[in-house]
């Protein structure tokens, strides 16, 4: 079922001139993605990768009730920041969509969405057991049982939910995994593209949006 | 006339310099800010990781010429500030290219990356992006009214538009600085500062979740970096012409840095005591307040 917005239509022009217009076509970007490998010599590759390590930009999206845990991470008893943690209000500066808690088929289509606009190398982390297996929603009708079914997932941070110290030390480790160059989500999505469109088209029946979103 | 070739390092040195003071008091205002919060902060070198992080990301998106251009424009806006008003009065290194009539071009240059910004954001095409930058120039607008008012003022006190000029009649002692000679400009020109720091109670423009962070929504990877790399000079360009005007230039670096320092935590200051004004109500501030200052500093002139 096509939303009325995204209907191939006749538009005017100010100039009277008539032309087709086909929104998921003309609006958005038509290529697959591309692998970036990493392109340089090592040494600028490793000041990158420490540069990436140390200026993790989280996606300010919260999908599910572990969105929650993440705001203490700001405040002064936990102060992410000074760990070069920060939250963006948009996935074009974001390098890290957090996918916090369960997953709902609804939220999942916008979560794709935000992490294909998001640009390359970006990370995923899975915040809490619900994106590993489902979690206590592992029967429920309308969520995902595994995240990295839909986009590839760099780290999982385990509970039902993590405090905000696990998810300090979650991203500690996430750093480690960055420095030493083992972060390529991104490029493992664009190599994988069409395993991960088909599973995601599997769960979501009413599939109303563009294939590519950059 | 004859060009003097051996400027063109002295400037790149000097932008060089330059740079790396931004990044770093940048960061540390930011620090001093945090330490109000009762946070520790970001650390003194997070604006290079940033930094390095936005150049060296792998895919970047256009959205045409103007996209490419708005963070250029803004970063020729600030290198610009830098090599036409001197940054060290007296010293032939680190005057760079002033000229008799540097100080219009200064003002042109405040203005200039904001209007490159202006056209490149709303090439991106993203309605945040059009908002923002709406609300961000009539701010910036009304806010350099009292700035553009202070600097006529001054012009006619020295009688000259030269930024070289106006320092070297405020050597020989504090009590000869604009500061003392005329309080109201400076006034009305500190309260134009606050304006263009982006720190509260002015900063909602580019607030990150009011209207996603206006102008710059679209902009990521090296556009953003570029942006970033302005961050750090502009301001202190910006802090540069308000120590030459009204507080007596400095004649060597340690008097520079000291100097910048303490006008940007003026803003600093201000930004942590105060909370955020809306649009609207921070134009209607700077017209009640600091405009009529502006004007009564020409009119005792």
């Amino acid at each position: 079922m096509m939303r009325d917005e995204l209907k191939i239509r006749v538009v005017k022009g100010p100039d009277g001139v008539e032309f087709e217009v086909d929104p998921l076509r003309d609006y958005f970007c038509e290529a697959p993605p591309a692998s970036h490998p990493p392109a340089y010599a090592k040494i600028v590759e490793d000041l990158f990768n420490w540069a990436r390590s140390h200026s993790l930009w989280i996606l300010g999206f919260g999908t599910g009730c572990g969105a929650i845990e993440m705001r203490p991470l700001m405040t002064p008893r936990f102060d992410a920041y000074r760990y070069g943690i920060a939250w963006r209000p948009t996935p074009r500066q974001a390098n890290l969509l957090v996918i916090s808690g369960y997953l709902s088929v609804k939220t999942l289509k916008r979560a794709i969405r935000a992490y294909e606009q998001m640009q390359n190398p970006k990370y995923v982390v899975g915040l809490g057991s619900c994106t590993i297996n489902g979690g206590m929603y592992w029967d429920s009708y309308n969520t995902i049982k595994r995240l990295d079914d839909y986009l590839p997932v760099d780290l999982y941070i385990t509970g039902c939910m993590p405090r905000p110290e696990a998810l300090l030390q979650g991203f500690e480790d996430l750093k480690k995994l960055i420095r030493a160059g083992k972060a390529e989500g991104a490029n493992q999505y664009a190599e994988k593209f069409e395993w991960y469109k088909a599973n995601q088209k599997q769960v979501i029946h009413d599939w109303d949006m563009p294939d590519y979103n950059w | 006339m004859d060009f003097d070739w051996m400027k063109i390092p002295y400037a790149f040195l000097t932008l060089f310099i330059v740079v790396n003071y931004g990044f770093l008091l940048n960061a540390f205002i930011q620090k001093i800010a945090a330490r109000v919060g009762r946070r520790h902060g970001i650390p003194i070198w997070q604006n290079y990781a940033d930094m390095f992080k936005n150049y060296g990301l792998r895919s970047s998106i256009t959205h045409g010429v103007m996209f490419y251009l708005g963070p250029v424009f803004r970063l020729s806006g600030g290198v610009g500030l830098i090599l036409f008003v001197p940054i060290i009065y007296g010293s032939t290194m680190f005057s760079n290219m002033s000229f008799a009539g540097d100080l219009i071009l200064a003002l042109y240059f405040i203005f200039f990356g904001t209007l490159g910004m202006a056209l490149g954001a709303g090439e991106s095409g993203h309605p945040h992006a059009a908002i923002g930058i709406t609300r961000g120039l009539s701010q910036v607008t009304t806010a350099e009214l009292p700035f553009a008012l202070a600097v006529f003022s001054v012009a006619l006190q020295y009688q000259t538009l030269s930024v070289t000029d106006i320092v070297a009649a405020q050597q020989g002692g504090v009590m000869n600085w604009t500061l003392f000679t005329n309080p109201l400009a400076v006034s009305a020109a500190m309260l134009s500062f606050l304006g263009s720091m982006m720190r509260p109670p002015f900063d909602v423009v580019i607030a990150p979740q009011e209207i996603p962070i206006g102008p710059p929504t679209e902009y990521h990877s090296s556009y953003l970096a570029l942006m970033q790399t302005n961050r750090a000079i502009f301001p202190i360009a910006k802090i540069v012409i308000y120590m030459n005007l009204f507080f007596g230039g400095a004649s060597d670096w340690p008097t520079f840095f000291f100097k910048v320092f303490m006008i940007y935590l003026w803003s600093a200051f201000v930004g942590v005591v105060f909370p955020r004004f809306r649009v609207e109500q921070s134009i209607r501030w700077f017209l009640i307040w600091a405009v009529p200052l502006g004007i009564l500093s020409i009119v005792m002139v």
